[in-house]
């Protein structure tokens, strides 16, 4: 048998469910490789052993007792730090919350402990899931495996390290704008956003409503379809999680999709030229290849609202961050108005006798940088004589974002583009410009403004010193997550490199 | 200093909060209830806690368009939820989920009877379905402690147009907004218990030397009783008018605009208040973790159906075709219980006059000592019918009819309570019977005792007053044999006033009312007075 | 990097979102706010006339719960993150009245 800890999910549950391994073992290897690697990476706000523990013992009883354990059974889950759990802290990253113990469970997690998983642990994140490399954190720094000088991207950078790292079997992030497949990409791993409601986002602390969406990071596509399954599906206590029956993702997920037509948006490729850097280019051009060698048939379609475009600075821009930007920061100024320092949560220690002043200098005291300022740009978009220029402005454009998209799915069935237009970048290089670290999202931000489904895959490495992962990213209607998992697990049968064994054999210090 | 040549027209417009009666708030599933300690009825989403979701309450959704259809208001098909943003210690979440652009309900009107017997049309020009805040505690001198348990209550607001021109006016929207929404079932509208408030806007047209002046338009926030609504109208009306005649050209609405303005119970007095959103910008937009809703045609005319007849048409019906007088007919159409009872007890066959006068009379009476409404006594419509047929046929006096009618409601209440109490005991102690019978045969005829009284009283509470009165003797004896016992009885026992009626003294009519009393009192009332006179007259004239 | 918004303006945004700001805190969020609403700008460009605005990702209508109860959290569950409590209630500095 490998090593626990570069197992896939689904292998390491068959493992334990078929009394090969116990669940004790399994969650102790993944925390004897956290206490090894946490030192450089820094994925972990909280590690939950003894929670961990105490849940691996319950599942190998279960297995003992002859008793289904779920098709999770007893697989080492780490969990991003905006998702409530009742036993440890749920802090989103942010001062405001540091000591915060929610009174209730997240549906999500609910969902996962009932399929077996063991939740191992709370991921870092940029502050309230605010950012593109988790720099944002206010706990700590998470670096990326592949060469611990870089950013792993974000805002679930923990929940991508904590994967690539292989300090977790399998993680959740959360996505608004791509934050799932944009640190997927920059850590090389699997990062699965389903349609938006597909899963329900009771629990989960809430950034952009409109658009947040809870999906997978895992290490196969087959992975990612076995944790969708578990945690997809309607909830009573989330209005906007979609009422549709949740289909068997895993029953035809090795079944290539026939008749496939592979969507290539012009605004993404001869339009963005440009905008990619050549080794994401190179793999982006491979993976159509791949497609082609499977029988695909390759078709243009055209998103002209989500179209790229570069400034003679070379800076990249796009109708579709602008909305995107517009919309988040307008939910989020009134999201994140409960972080008052009355209910729970950061009160300055100052004795102020003015509410208002004690709102103030609580917030300033306890919310970063970028949190303010979003708080503050959503304010300015929604106040009096400047909704219409920006918010309702920015509605209208959502809606000829997403019609754009129904459009090209007349024509495929997925549409294929990069994830991001460069790999992984140091920490600390985009820190001063909120315009540029807004770019690194200029391919996954209007499928959440559609409410789309997308998924970034590992398609290779660039030529860096040391190597870095790239990710391709697929994009499929509404609700299409099985034909969208079953065309991404095509890829991965296929590729050429696996960067799960490419990168074990890499030591984790750039 | 009223100048008389001064033509002063107040305009109001009232906001009326009122909380619905659901059995949970508006998007929790939390107890919707007034007076539980504190933090009691709380979860994560009235809370606020990070994550936490509002999920809304269908029943609220259709209470609200309820009222909106009883207002004549048009109900569209597409409505949507605004989140209004602001900051306050009872407001947990930041903002309220309220309704901004698409209020649920638009364009009604409440016809508001008035004291000189006309009708005034109130335009209403919205209701929008929201939730309520928390309550700021101000026991403690230094800080101020925050209950949640209100935090989430749908409340109705409904909106007036600025139709009201005085404190009689706005009383009498507000009393009348009150009964429509008991009658619909939708609040119980307890003032003590905050299920309304008001809140006016008041400013004055003041035309001298035919130019005409507007005064600054007053809000008065947040008034929990009649009384201060009144009070505080009447007050605005009155300072408004001194204010301007102070400065006429600068005390005006294009210098002043709106302001906000409390009101001191104590003093009478209405206090400038302090905007609590200073910058007064509450940056709606449209709430994204709510669908909109969607009202259809069918499911609108589905509530439509069940709103059946109105307060006012009802009123109007009992005069008509009851022939009561205004007086009855509105007090009778204050619930929606009440009338039920009257009509029911009508289409038994009984006499509406009769019926309402016990209804309004006696049954009024007892639901006054015992707090609650009429319908609450436990009267039914048969026993009430029984009741007034028995005085419609000269079967009972009005005397025994209200013995008859303390006895039905004593028993109903007696038997009630016995068989809540007895309800839990039940199974058990046809266990215990059983396990007695068994064991101990010596005590099973204490059981069965006990058994057999319980079904006896419970079998009671079906009886009707008619059976009642005769149970207790009080029907009108129509007997003549028992009556002439009766009045030579009387005769022989009396022989003092005998002797004076027939001597023709001055006492004369006064002894001839001793002795129709002696056989009334040896009748326990169950004698009709009327007959014991005739035959006295006819027996002692005989002699 | 051009358009800057005033102190003034900044202030008041941050009165709004309840952040008390110092005064190098105004400089700098003037210049990085101005710089975000100039790219905003860019969606001025395009015709939206006639077009519905997009609330949501994926429109649902009526989802509506049933009037029943579920159980509520204890006092202590509510309050165990309360920054101040007394007894049951939160604690709060005196403020006036309700809100409403």
């Amino acid at each position: 048998m490998s090593n626990i800890t570069e197992m896939s999910a689904a292998s390491l549950a068959c493992a334990i469910a078929g009394g090969e391994i116990t669940s004790v073992q399994s969650t102790q290897a993944y925390l004897d490789a956290i206490e090894a690697r946490e030192g450089d990476i820094q994925a972990y706000n909280e590690v939950l052993a003894d929670h961990a523990l105490q849940q691996a013992r319950e599942i190998d009883a279960k297995i003992a007792a002859g008793q289904n354990p779920g098709p999770l059974a007893g697989v080492p889950i780490a969990i991003k730090d905006n998702l409530c759990t009742t036993y440890g802290h749920t802090t989103c990253a942010s001062k405001y919350l540091t000591n915060f113990q929610a009174p209730y469970m997240s549906t999500a997690v609910a969902k996962l402990q009932a399929a077996g998983a063991v939740i191992i642990g709370k991921c870092n994140m940029d502050e309230f899931a605010m950012g593109s490399s988790t720099e944002n954190s206010s706990v700590k720094i998470t670096r990326n495996p592949w060469d611990i000088s870089r950013v792993p991207g974000g805002s679930s950078g923990g929940s991508a390290a904590a994967v690539a790292g292989d300090m977790c079997a399998a993680s959740l992030g959360s996505d608004t704008g791509g934050s799932i497949r944009q640190p997927a990409a920059f850590c090389g791993v699997v990062g699965f956003k389903p349609t938006y409601g597909r899963v329900s986002r009771y629990g989960l602390v809430a950034f952009g409503s409109s658009l947040d969406q809870i999906g997978p990071l895992t290490k196969t596509v087959t992975d990612a379809a076995l944790i969708t399954g578990v945690i997809a599906g309607h909830d009573d206590h989330d209005a906007t999680s979609l009422p549709n029956p949740v289909p068997d993702y895993l029953a035809d997920i090795d079944k290539p999709v026939e008749n496939l037509r592979i969507g290539l948006p012009t605004e993404f490729f001869a339009g963005a030229a440009g905008a990619l850097s050549p080794d994401v280019k190179a793999a982006i051009d491979q993976a159509i290849d791949t497609y082609k060698n499977l029988g695909a048939e390759i078709v243009e379609v055209s998103l002209p609202h989500s179209r790229i475009d570069i400034d003679e600075a070379g800076g990249l821009s796009s109708f579709a961050v602008a909305c995107y930007y517009i919309v988040c920061t307008a939910e989020c100024s009134s999201n994140l108005a409960r972080f008052d320092g009355v209910h729970y949560g950061h009160r300055t220690n100052d004795e102020l006798t003015d509410i208002i002043e004690l709102y103030s200098r609580s917030r300033a005291e306890s919310l970063g940088d970028e949190v303010k300022r979003r708080i503050m740009l959503g304010n300015y978009s929604l106040s009096s004589g400047y909704y219409d220029a920006y918010y309702n402005k920015a509605l209208k454009v959502r809606r000829l974002i997403a019609q754009d998209f129904a459009k090209a799915f007349e024509n495929c069935d997925v549409i294929l583009c990069p994830t991001t237009p460069t790999p992984a970048f140091k920490i600390g290089e985009k820190t001063d410009n909120p315009l540029e670290m807004y770019a690194a999202d200029i391919f996954t931000i209007s499928v959440n403004l559609a409410g789309l489904p997308g998924i970034s895959l590992p398609a290779g490495f660039s030529n860096d010193d040391p190597k870095l992962p790239i990710g391709v990213q697929l994009i499929g209607p509404v609700l299409s997550e099985e034909n969208l998992l079953r065309t991404a697990r095509m890829f991965e049968k296929n590729r050429i490199q696996d960067s799960v064994e490419t990168k074990t054999e890499h030591e984790f210090h750039g | 200093m009223v100048n008389t040549n001064d033509i002063v027209q107040p305009i109001i417009g009232l906001e009326i909060h009122v909380e619905l009666d659901t059995e949970t708030k508006m998007f929790c599933r939390c107890k919707n209830n007034f007076g539980d300690p504190p933090n009691t009825n709380v979860c994560p989403v009235c809370t606020s806690m990070p994550g936490a979701l509002p999920v809304m309450n269908g029943k609220a959704v259709e209470y609200s368009m309820k009222v909106g259809l009883a207002l004549g208001c048009n109900v569209p098909s597409h409505t949507k939820w605004d989140r209004k943003n602001y900051y306050y210690p009872d407001l947990p979440k930041g903002y309220q989920l309220s309704q901004y652009d698409l209020p649920l309900c638009e364009h009604g009107y409440l016809e508001v009877p008035l004291s000189d017997g006309s009708a005034k049309k109130i335009r209403v020009l919205r209701a929008h379905l929201e939730e309520d805040a928390g309550k700021n505690i101000h026991d403690n001198p230094r800080h101020t402690g925050v209950d949640l348990n209100r935090a989430g209550v749908p409340l109705l607001e409904i909106v007036s147009e600025p139709d009201l021109n005085s404190v009689e006016e706005v009383a009498g929207y507000a009393r009348s907004m009150q009964r429509l929404v008991r009658w619909l079932g939708v609040s119980e509208a307890n003032m003590q218990m905050g299920h309304m408030r008001f809140e006016p806007n008041i400013n004055l047209h003041i035309t001298r030397d035919g130019k005409t002046y507007k005064t600054p338009i007053i809000e008065v926030k947040n008034l929990n009783s009649f009384r201060s609504l009144e009070g505080a109208v009447a007050y605005e009306i009155t300072r408004q008018y001194e204010e301007w005649q102070a400065d006429p050209e600068g005390f005006t609405l294009a210098k002043l605009g709106k302001q906000n303005r409390g009101f001191d119970d104590a003093t009478g007095r209405t206090v400038f208040q302090r905007d609590k959103e200073e910058a007064h910008d509450y940056r709606y937009f449209p709430d994204p973790d709510l669908p909109t809703v969607e009202v259809s045609d069918e499911w609108r005319e589905r509530v439509r159906s069940e709103i059946g007849e109105l307060p006012l048409a009802r009123r109007a019906r009992y005069m008509e075709q009851y022939s009561l007088n205004f007086k009855d007919a509105d007090a009778l159409t204050m619930d929606a219980a009440t009338g039920d009872l009257l009509d029911g007890a009508v289409a038994l066959g009984a006499d509406p006059k009769i019926c309402a006068k016990f209804l309004l009379g006696e049954i009024s009476a007892i639901a006054n000592e015992k707090e609650c409404t009429i319908a609450e006594t436990g009267i039914n419509a048969v026993q009430l019918a029984n009741l007034a047929n028995l005085i419609s046929t000269g079967d009972i006096n009005a005397t025994a009819a209200k013995i008859v009618l303390k006895n039905v409601l004593n028993l109903k209440v007696k038997m009630q309570s016995i068989r809540d109490q007895i309800k839990p005991l039940m199974v058990p102690s046809q266990k215990m019977f059983k396990f007695v019978n068994k064991n101990k045969p010596q005590l099973t005829d204490a059981f069965r005792e006990i058994l057999k009284q319980t079904e006896t009283a419970t079998q009671n509470l079906g009886l009707l007053p008619s059976q009642i009165a005769e149970a207790e003797g009080l029907l009108i004896v129509k007997d003549t044999g028992q009556l002439e016992e009766w009045v030579d009885a009387a005769i022989a026992n009396s022989p003092e006033a005998v002797e004076i009626i027939r001597s023709g003294g001055k006492k004369t009519e006064k002894s001839f009312g001793f002795l129709t009393g002696q056989v009334m009192q040896v009748s326990k009332g169950a004698a009709s007075a009327k007959d014991v006179q005739a035959l006295l007259r006819e027996k002692l004239a005989a002699k | 990097m051009s358009k800057t918004i005033d102190a003034d303006l900044v202030r008041h945004i941050g009165k709004l979102s309840r952040i008390e700001l110092g005064d190098a805190e105004v400089e700098t969020l003037g210049r990085q706010i101005g710089a975000v609403l100039e790219y905003f700008d860019k969606l001025q460009q395009l015709d939206t006339e006639g077009v519905e605005p997009m609330a949501h990702a994926i429109e649902l209508t009526n989802v509506l719960a049933e009037d029943v109860l579920k159980p509520s959290l204890t006092p202590d569950q509510a309050l165990a993150n309360a920054p101040a409590r007394d007894e049951n209630f939160f604690m709060v500095p005196k403020v006036l009245g309700e809100s409403s």
